[in-house]
């Protein structure tokens, strides 16, 4: 039994068990409110569900891509939830999550999953279909582009403004099971932080 | 929950340090700090991305270094407190999530408290650990760092914080920062000052207090600008190299930091003149500047005024402090914040704890 996290688009939690499936999940789409409603939706959705944190098996959690603000939400939440709960925390590429609920959901084929990366661009990962155990197989990506710019034509094209926690801790249950590798621990920012290397003071006099 | 001595683990994450502190009532456990300092150097100022991204891969490990150093088990804490603000909108968020996550964890209660009032409330603290002490109260307040510079009237620690006034520009630190880079001096620029300062002469130069004119203290007695001053000394400087001229850098570093020392002390003595309060609490990282606690020092003697600086330690950015606040509200029987708080970037002094 997993609590899992997602914040890389709006905030969405978790609780799912591998056989049970999806016990409770509570999430708001807002893109701009995740340290505002982590913390509810953690406590609403162990108590929906009902169980004691201590039968718990581990956190998941969403390490992107996404604006990097409030990605960062929900993995720092993680990441404490997993050290004040002494449980292991393990991490799913949050594309992966939305690939995954697509496909138990009947998707045949190929997909490219894309989502908002702000300031005129976009994330995107491409999936060739599933393996044998109906996991996703992401063949490259994820990728930051430009909406001119966007790879994998051939691909069916999935635009997605939500990221699922149930779909998210349910792939986190099966990549266990089936020993598959999950996501390395940095956050996938995908990106450089803005900055502007100093070249020495400016002239202040004209 | 204890409310005589609570123990509390507080997290700080409101600029570039990651600060996770443990305190029992006034007793502090363990005081544990990563900074994100260097990864700014070479951008000679923070960067907030950076500092965001810093505090998400510190935060754990601050946590387990603190715990261990209390000697205590993370179930044992009474509460979780976290700076809800002011500070860099990015970084707050990372503690605020993680405080929440942790607070839910444990089912423990969560104090989501004002940074600057933490700053005061370091005061309550032994940096070596031994009993803390109360504060004496009412006190003026002058917290100066490379994110704040603000001037505090504080008549109880957990219901009556007056903002007197604070920086309309610049913070203290920042203008340190800034005129090393004019003078060629590697970041942080504080540091640097204080050391090539030390040999130069601080009456070489009359760079300008900033709001300190007659007109200007009718609207802004108690605030302070240092856009001004650093331009001032960025002009000096190129009229001298225009001119092919050395620059006196000892003489501008030491005048400069004069310029800054004299109007910080200058109000925070005049306020605690004009409200009759004869106690000045120094606070933020500037305080490790050697002529700003000298002045201090030497104008609040000669005033009658009883001063307080707390160990470095205590006065730079850490989580002891914001523990320390908490549990000074848990012990005035305050309640905990809910859960829906939120990170505040500008977060008034007056809002000590903030509820929901
Ligand atoms: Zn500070």
């Amino acid at each position: 039994m997993l609590l899992a996290i997602d914040t890389s688009a709006g905030s969405s939690v978790a609780v799912v068990d591998r056989d049970g499936g999806v016990l409770s999940e509570r999430s708001v789409p807002d893109t701009m409110r995740h340290a505002e409603v982590i913390g509810d939706l953690i406590k609403g959705s162990l108590d929906d569900a009902g169980i004691a944190i201590a039968r718990l098996s581990g956190v998941a959690v969403g390490m992107g891509p996404g604006p990097f603000t409030g990605l960062r939400v929900g993995i720092a939440a993680a990441r404490a939830f997993g050290l004040g709960a002494n449980k292991p925390v393990v991490r799913v590429v949050s594309h992966d999550a939305i690939a995954y609920e697509r496909y138990t959901k009947g998707h045949q084929g190929g997909m490219l999953v894309v989502t908002d990366a702000r300031r005129r661009e976009l994330y995107w990962s491409a999936y060739v279909g599933v393996d044998e155990h109906g996991l996703p197989l992401r063949e490259d990506g994820p990728g930051l582009c430009k909406p001119d710019d966007v790879p994998h034509s051939a691909l069916e094209r999935v635009d997605t403004t939500e990221v699922s926690a149930g779909a998210l801790g349910m792939l986190a249950e099966f990549l266990f099971l089936h020993g598959r590798p999950f996501a390395a621990n940095e956050p996938l920012y995908l990106r450089s932080p803005d900055v502007t290397l100093s070249n020495g003071p400016k002239r202040v006099s004209g | 929950m204890n409310r005589t001595e609570p123990l509390v683990l507080g997290i700080e994450t409101s600029c570039d340090e990651t600060g996770i502190g443990i305190v029992r009532g006034t007793t502090l456990l363990a005081n544990t700090i990563a900074s994100s300092m260097d990864e700014h150097a070479r951008y000679g100022g923070v960067v907030p991305e950076v500092a965001a991204r810093a505090h998400l891969e510190a935060l754990g490990p601050a946590i387990r270094t603190a715990v261990a150093d209390a000697g205590i088990e993370l179930a044992d804490v009474d509460a979780i407190a976290v700076t809800s603000g002011p500070g860099l909108a990015g970084a707050l968020m990372v503690g605020v999530g993680a405080a929440k996550a942790l607070a839910v964890a444990l089912d423990k209660p969560i104090y989501a408290v004002n940074h600057l009032v933490g700053h005061v409330g370091a005061d309550l603290l032994d940096a070596h650990g031994g009993p803390g002490h109360a504060i004496d109260l009412p006190t003026i307040a002058l917290l100066v760092s490379g994110g704040h510079t603000s001037l505090l009237l504080v008549r109880d620690l957990v219901s009556d914080v007056e903002l007197l006034g604070e920086t309309i520009d610049d913070a203290a630190g920042e203008a340190f920062d800034k005129v090393a880079r004019v003078l060629g001096l590697p970041y942080p620029g504080g540091p640097q000052i204080d050391r090539v300062a030390a040999s130069g002469d601080p009456r070489a130069i009359r760079f300008p207090r900033g709001l300190s004119q007659p007109k200007d203290m009718a609207a802004h007695r108690y605030d302070f600008s240092f856009s001004g001053l650093k331009t001032a000394v960025a002009r000096w400087v190129e009229q001298r190299q225009d001119a092919g001229e050395p620059v006196p850098v000892a003489d501008v570093a030491a005048s400069f930091r004069e310029a800054v020392v004299d109007v910080l002390i200058s109000k925070a003595v005049a306020a605690c003149a004009d409200f009759g309060v004869p106690r000045l609490l120094l606070g933020g990282g500037v305080v490790a500047n050697a002529r700003l606690r000298q002045v201090a020092e030497e104008r609040t003697a000669a005033a009658g005024i009883a001063l307080r600086i707390p160990a470095l330690s205590l006065c730079t950015d850490n989580g002891a402090m914001i523990a320390a606040l908490a549990a000074q509200l848990i012990t005035a029987g305050h309640e905990p914040s809910t859960l829906h708080f939120g990170a505040d970037s500008t977060l008034p002094v007056t809002l000590i704890q903030v509820v929901s």
